[in-house]
């Protein structure tokens, strides 16, 4: 009973250890494997017409030459990074500009009450109505180039940031004010520190919330009201019936999304270390 | 000043806090009917005295303590804090939250730091204070951590720290240590009496514990069921440190205990006939 028993259960830890996050990887992958099987079985045995529903094969090349392909070898050859660079540029700025705004009046609303009985009905009015629905307003305002993209995308975005930047102030713990004031904070000072800092955790799933409809925004206004980006090359590829090309763009929408969600949950876990403990 | 003189109980000190005719009323909502949470109250508390505060839930000791910190208005009555009615808080009441109230994303350090960077006194000093606090609190070593990574016992030591560090004229407790284990309690006890008599600090501590009330205060006030009275204030003549399981400490608090029970009974009562009147 000294060292060997103890050395062994170690080891036999490690290797349950090891086999349960194999099981673990195995069970993640699973589901999109399957979902790649079908995709392809059902075009390449003709379940479907390859035609409308290319393979992922035939994607995966089509995405490579849409990449690294020379330019001018086909019409979309070596074009993406022009493209998925437009569209990125147009979420950042678009965003960004939502996310200045959202958090300022967010504030505002949250804090003080008789911005809240102006403000806030105008927001929750305005809030329901499809971006889409601003589209012909953003064209004659900001015509056919990158203005119209960063309006669709920042009011689209502005909305969910600035609803849970108010959720969060509005709810900021009374104690934690109470225990500020008795600290002898002045009283300007309790927004900045700490009412805000209680509200992060609201404010950066507002955030989150946000990048995830700049990037359908940013497709939608590509193929309605700018002419470059991957939304336009899928309104394009569709008109010369390049479904490779769209799904590779989806993909590639898909990706850029899930990257710049990831940036957003990083930045916020440094800030809310604190938070895990609530 | 009286306070190194022993027998520490009695009030012929200077006033710090003089309470007269305190009286607080709302509106309870729900119920549609006026509650009088406190009726009256007339308090003096000396200078470096300790004073424990003791009543049945809902007699409105926390709403004494509040309108003296000045997070609730008076309906009636006044606070003089040396003299001058108490109008907004601030640093010279330190309030001791049950509930703790740190703030959960600075460390140990900047928590303590937080009042006097409010009030920008300048960094070395800042260091300085906070450095002494921190160590008589013995909270060394853990300057860095963040408040979810400590226990109770710790975060209330940071929650009194906080407040010793800017000076205050008194301390304002609301049942600081009813979270906390037995053990964890005794020892804060034992430390926060360690605090109170180095420092010579004024305290008002509130409690619905008979021990606790009877081992710490100088004078315990009792208070009566909705509407919150003072029933009767008993000074405690007992020596420090005092001996829990000393006859004497045991016939004071079997005392004590007989005048709340009255009280406790009472606000049971209110509380069925409550409860039988909304069925």
């Amino acid at each position: 009973m000294t060292a060997v028993p103890v050395a062994a259960g170690a080891a036999s830890l490690n290797a349950a250890r090891i086999v349960a996050g194999v099981h673990l990887a195995l069970r993640r992958i699973a589901g999109p494997a399957i979902v790649l099987v079908l995709w392809h079985l059902a075009s390449t045995q003709g379940w479907v017409d390859p035609r409308f529903v290319p393979s992922p094969v035939t994607v995966l090349h089509a995405l490579q030459e849409w990449m690294f392909g020379p330019k001018g070898a086909s019409p979309y050859s070596g074009t993406w990074f022009a493209h998925a660079g437009n569209s990125a540029y147009r979420v950042i700025v678009g965003f960004l500009m939502a996310a200045a705004a959202g958090v300022i009046i967010g504030s505002l609303i949250g804090w003080f009450r008789f911005v809240s009985d102006l403000v806030d009905p105008v927001i929750q009015v305005l809030r329901p109505i499809p971006i889409t629905a601003w589209v012909p307003f953003a064209v004659i305002f900001f015509g056919i180039r990158d203005g119209s993209a960063f309006f669709l995308i920042a009011l689209g975005a502005f909305f969910p940031i600035v609803v849970n930047t108010a959720a969060g102030v509005a709810g900021a713990p009374q104690l934690l004010v109470r225990a500020a004031r008795m600290l002898g904070i002045r009283p300007y000072m309790l927004l900045p520190r700490v009412v805000l800092p209680a509200a992060m955790p609201f404010i950066f799933t507002g955030l989150r919330l946000g990048i995830g409809l700049a990037w359908v925004l940013v497709i939608v206004a590509e193929m309605m009201a700018v002419k470059s980006g991957l939304g336009f090359a899928m309104w394009d590829a569709y008109y010369f019936l390049r479904l490779d090309i769209i799904i590779a763009a989806m993909l590639s929408v898909g990706a850029l999304g899930f990257l710049s969600d990831l940036i957003i949950r990083l930045i916020g876990r440094r800030f809310l270390r604190w938070s895990r403990g609530l | 000043m009286s306070g190194s003189v022993p027998g520490r109980g009695r009030p012929q000190r200077d006033q710090r806090i003089v309470v007269r005719g305190l009286r607080k009323r709302f509106i309870d909502i729900s119920r549609q009917e006026e509650v009088i949470a406190l009726d009256g109250i007339d308090l003096d508390i000396g200078d470096d005295e300790f004073l424990t505060i003791l009543g049945p839930s809902g007699c409105g000791k926390t709403t004494l303590l509040n309108i003296i910190a000045s997070f609730e208005k008076a309906t009636g009555g006044e606070v003089l804090l040396d003299g001058e009615t108490v109008r907004k808080p601030g640093p010279d009441r330190g309030v001791v939250f049950q509930e703790y109230a740190l703030f959960p994303w600075l460390t140990v350090q900047q928590n303590i730091e937080f009042g006097l960077r409010e009030r920008r006194v300048p960094r070395a000093e800042r260091r300085e204070y906070v450095q002494r606090q921190i160590a008589s609190v013995g909270l060394s070593g853990f300057e860095q951590r963040y408040p979810h990574e400590l226990s109770g016992g710790m975060r209330q030591r940071v929650a009194l720290a906080r407040v010793l560090v800017n000076n205050p004229k008194i301390l304002l407790m609301d049942e600081p240590f009813a979270a906390l284990d037995a053990q964890t309690r005794s020892m804060m006890q034992q430390e926060l009496l360690g605090v109170w008599s180095a420092e010579r600090r004024t305290a008002i501590f509130i409690t619905h514990n008979i021990e606790e009330a009877v081992l710490l205060g100088d004078r315990v006030v009792v208070m009566t069921a909705r509407p919150g009275r003072i029933k009767e204030i008993v000074a405690i003549d007992l020596p420090r440190p005092r001996d829990v399981t000393s006859t004497e400490f045991n016939q004071t608090r079997r005392r004590i205990g007989a005048l709340l029970e009255v009280e406790v009974q009472a606000a049971f009562a209110a509380m069925r006939a409550e409860t039988t009147s909304m069925q």
